[in-house]
């Protein structure tokens, strides 16, 4: 899967299911700080990556994703 | 200290419709919420009646947080509690300057748990279950929401207590608020109402399978009934000393009088004459009252055989020699559960307001014990000062509670 189109998802499910505007979504932004998730969210999102992307995410790698270009990455490395 | 307490507040979310107004229309026209859902026979129950109430859209209301720990009967709560706060005149700017408590009956919450359990079988997973499983799940989730949503920050707790649990929450309020434990707390019962949390029940044949004529089914004192309907939604009220609703110029709905309480210690699921005589007695003699002077009592009566009479031999005892005007708004709702005591109470404020008892619809023909009974099967147009309801649950327990017209 291209990182593009990893990239669609993601921004797809945040706006869905998170109800984020789509103006904040971008590259750099900060899961906590900018799209104002909390730590409850996190656990969301690891059912959402595994529903959507088909692998199992192990909760603590989530402590080192703290802007969305790091979930991409993440994202694309276990693909 | 003793003080007075007085319902500033009230909002509903039921069966019989989705506010004040629209539920006292029904009221007084005696207006059935029983239906089919015929989905239940297809999943082996062997009655497929129950309350008709669809599920509130949230979405411009609440955000994704606040909605994704309500269960079902969380959302009804939640929409009787803006009702209620709103006509309490309680916003949300007074509830982060004041302190108010909140005291919900609940006393199930079936489907979070069930899927929980279902997904965690399937996936052997427990990461897979998401954030809002845990606060769904909970006995005490009505309480733990709507206590987070409007930032309350007293006394906060759900008492579960069979299909008792709510009247005993507005008891126990009045009680923190006599003795001036709080000002003001947010009462109320939420109820579930989808087949899952209804399964066991249905188990037990305590369920009419009057299936060809779903609004004459629920049938209290009635010699022909043949089991309850379930039913469920929401209920809420606010219970304030008097001295704080006088200071913030609330409009006073009804004053608490009396609380009585029981528990047979007995059957399980047999009720017995003995507990409920007692709660009616303790109700009578906490309000300082004589049968004499209940204008009205609303029944626990669900349309069961057993609960029916032993009630009605307890009322008969009580207040037999007054001849007071008894109903049970069940047969119009069905039974409202963990919600019933307080939507009732709620029911009776309307009555009192609007000067009418509302029917025991379907009371055609009485037995040997609802004949002693002043029964009022039809809308009666009636000055009510005060009244008495009823509330009891399975393993005995029962609760009784007195409401009056305030007067200064």
């Amino acid at each position: 899967m291209q990182k593009s189109e990893i990239k669609d998802i993601v921004v797809g499910f945040l706006m869905d299911e998170f109800e984020i505007e789509e103006n904040l979504i971008v590259d750099d932004a900060h899961l906590i700080n900018d799209l104002g998730l909390e730590s409850l969210d996190f656990v969301d999102i690891v059912v959402i990556i595994e529903k959507e992307f088909g692998f199992k995410v192990q909760r603590e790698d989530m402590k080192d994703i703290r802007v969305l270009n790091d979930l991409y990455n993440y994202i694309e490395k276990n693909m | 200290m003793k003080r007075r307490v007085v319902i500033s507040g009230v909002g509903i979310y039921s069966v019989l419709g989705k506010n004040i107004e629209e539920v006292s229309a029904s009221l007084y026209n005696g207006a059935s919420g029983i239906g089919l859902d015929e989905a239940r026979k297809e999943v082996g129950f062997r009655s497929m009646l129950t309350g008709i109430l669809e599920r509130p859209n949230l979405k411009e209301l609440l955000s994704r947080r606040q909605r994704i720990g309500l269960p079902e009967q969380g959302e009804y709560a939640y929409v009787a509690t803006l009702e209620a706060l709103k006509n309490a005149k309680i916003d949300m700017d007074f509830l982060e300057k004041n302190e108010v408590g909140i005291l919900y009956g609940n006393d199930s919450s079936s489907i979070p748990v069930i899927e929980s359990i279902d997904r965690v079988r399937e996936t052997k997973d427990t990461t897979l279950l998401g954030s809002g499983a845990i606060f769904q799940s909970m006995n005490s989730t009505i309480t733990m929401n709507l206590s987070v949503i409007f930032k309350l920050r007293g006394i906060n707790f759900t008492i579960s207590g069979a299909c008792a649990s709510s009247s005993h929450a507005v008891g126990m309020a009045y009680f923190l608020i006599k003795h001036g434990y709080q000002d003001i707390v947010l009462c109320g019962g939420g109820q579930e109402i989808n087949p899952e949390s209804m399964g066991s029940f249905d188990g037990l044949s305590a369920f009419s399978i009057r299936h060809d004529a779903p609004k004459q089914a629920s049938r209290p004192f009635d010699k022909n009934r043949d089991g309850l309907i379930p039913s469920g939604g929401g209920a809420s009220l606010v219970v304030e000393s008097l001295e704080s609703a006088l200071k913030r110029g609330a409009n006073i709905i009804a004053e608490i009088e009396g609380y009585g309480f029981s528990s047979n210690g007995d059957h399980i699921s047999v009720p017995n004459e003995i507990g409920p005589t007692q709660s009616l007695e303790r109700c009578l003699k906490d309000a300082n009252k004589a049968a004499k002077d209940i204008d009205y009592v609303n029944a626990h009566a669900t349309s069961t055989l057993v609960g029916d009479t032993m009630e009605a031999r307890a009322l008969n005892t009580v207040f037999g020699a007054a001849s007071t005007p008894i109903s049970s708004t069940k047969s119009m709702t069905g039974h409202e559960m963990w919600m019933g005591g307080a939507s009732e109470l709620i029911y009776s404020t309307i009555m009192m307001h609007k000067s009418f008892i509302a029917p025991n619809i379907n009371f055609e023909t009485p037995d040997e014990d609802s004949e002693k009974l002043n029964i009022i099967s039809k809308t009666t147009e009636k000055k009510l000062n005060r009244i008495l309801s009823n509330s009891f649950g399975f393993g005995g327990t029962n609760s009784s509670i007195i409401l009056s017209k305030y007067n200064k």
